[in-house]
């Protein structure tokens, strides 16, 4: 549902507020952002993964939140987008709307600097960089390191693991599983 | 000139607005098919991470497919939504290849049916990223990088059967010639194609198709398989004519719609 469009939730909260106020709105607006966690990787906040792209007040005075999906048919892109909704509700950002961006499409490389550090923490190997070219990805080379010996003997499993966004691998030196979050 | 123009404009609007609506439907209904089709094997693959493979990608497809749904019912304007585009059209109003509707037959039929749809794909939307159309061009850019994996998973396969042992050689290499006369409805260029890619909203279907069958022919070399003959074919599932096969998929996929219309959960 309202699948390229603004979606905008029921009456604002708190009355209009004037231009002069926008500031505050929009970094109100972050920081109830950076409380939404991830619903399939609750270690990681929506901005760490790099889904917010943009929180602007429209001429209008409607605060417009940018939201990105990571995968066209991933389930969590909805539970997000609630969550997101709820977030801005609570946090008396006034009138907003969520718009879905789809171009240029979400990528991998934004996730930022802390949520790579998250992800290895929570035992996902994060994304190598930039986004493989077709040849890469249609013709994988490079092992992809084990986050627990740090071997580099490992294999795919699964090209798709428990979601999207995620490959099964298994370490052949220490025997244990492991995710990868796919480059895309 | 006021009293006779303006008329001539909504006229030409409409014609230009169904084509439009017609061409998405094309691609949302190969999407929205393949992934139904995908679906049939969730708690039947061959081993689990098939299962999750396989309903990973058909997630993908049913997500490109609500895009352009939705997309289509705004194109459209008569107030149709992704679910009653999905659920509440008749066999004849939809307009897929008939290659995606095509039975999963054994795990090989299902990959080599996927490796082709998924160069095809892979193919059009790459070009497609530059429509003159910035909805498609949008979901174009999305889409190709979530086909890029799905080419990868069923190459990856059909590599594997293919250069597999004798009986799986012999498996894959059978549903090839079974499938490959549904791929030539995929580059048959008809006037609603034509009209597209005249406006710059799609690439030219031969330029498609020669990038297709590079690919194509690379794949299969690795894979020890012969590409079939072509031979004419008479298919327009893209113009609502199908095979049997679409209506047990659709009375599946829209029973409960139909059973309890407007239902959600």
């Amino acid at each position: 549902m309202n699948a390229m469009h603004a979606g905008t939730l029921d009456p604002p909260t708190t009355p209009a507020s004037a231009p002069a106020d926008g500031d505050r709105r929009v970094s109100l607006a972050w920081g109830a952002l950076a409380a939404v966690d991830d619903p399939e990787i609750p270690a990681l906040s929506i901005i760490d993964l790099g889904l917010i792209r943009s929180v602007e007040l429209a001429s209008n005075g409607t605060l417009e939140v940018g939201l990105s999906p990571t995968y066209l048919g991933c389930p969590a892109t909805e539970v997000i987008r609630g969550s997101v909704e709820h977030a801005l509700g609570n946090a008396g950002v006034g009138a907003f709307a969520v718009i879905n961006v789809l171009s240029p499409a979400w990528t991998s490389d934004w996730i930022t600097p802390e949520g790579r550090r998250k992800l290895e923490s929570y035992g996902i190997v994060p994304p190598e960089r930039s986004a493989a070219s077709l040849r890469e990805i249609l013709h994988p080379h490079r092992a992809v390191g084990c986050p627990r010996c740090h071997s580099t003997d490992t294999e795919c499993v699964s090209e798709f693991g428990s979601t999207p966004c995620k490959a099964l691998h298994r370490c052949r030196a220490c025997l244990e599983p492991f995710e990868y979050f796919k480059c895309i | 000139m006021s009293a006779v123009s303006p008329t001539i404009e909504a006229r030409e609007f409409d014609a230009g607005a169904q084509a439009l609506f017609r061409y998405v439907l094309r691609l949302g209904d190969l999407s929205l098919i393949l992934g139904q089709r995908l679906g049939e094997w969730v708690g039947h693959s061959p081993a689990l991470e098939e299962d999750l493979g396989l309903a990973n990608v058909a997630l993908d497809l049913i997500g490109q497919a609500r895009l352009l749904l939705t997309y289509a019912g705004e194109v459209e304007g008569r107030g149709r939504g992704e679910d009653d585009i999905a659920f509440l059209r008749e066999h004849g109003e939809y307009l897929n290849a008939i290659l995606a509707e095509q039975p999963n037959g054994d795990f090989g039929q299902t990959i080599v049916r996927q490796v082709l749809i998924d160069a095809f794909q892979l193919e059009l939307y790459q070009r497609m990223t530059a429509s003159t159309d910035p909805h498609l061009a949008a979901i174009a850019a999305k889409s190709v990088k979530e086909i890029l994996y799905h080419l990868r998973y069923s190459r990856g396969w059909l590599v594997r059967l293919g250069d597999g042992t004798a009986e799986s050689h012999a498996r894959v290499q059978a549903a090839l010639e079974t499938l490959w006369p549904y791929t030539v409805e995929l580059f048959a260029e008809d006037e609603l194609d034509r009209m597209m890619a005249e406006r710059g909203v799609a690439p030219r279907l031969s330029d498609v198709q020669a990038a297709w069958l590079g690919r194509i022919d690379e794949i299969l070399a690795e894979a020890t398989l012969q590409r079939p003959k072509d031979r004419p074919h008479s298919w327009h599932g893209k113009r609502g004519q199908h095979s049997e096969h679409l209506g047990y998929i659709l009375a599946e996929m829209q029973h409960l719609q139909r059973t309890y219309p407007g239902a959600r959960w």
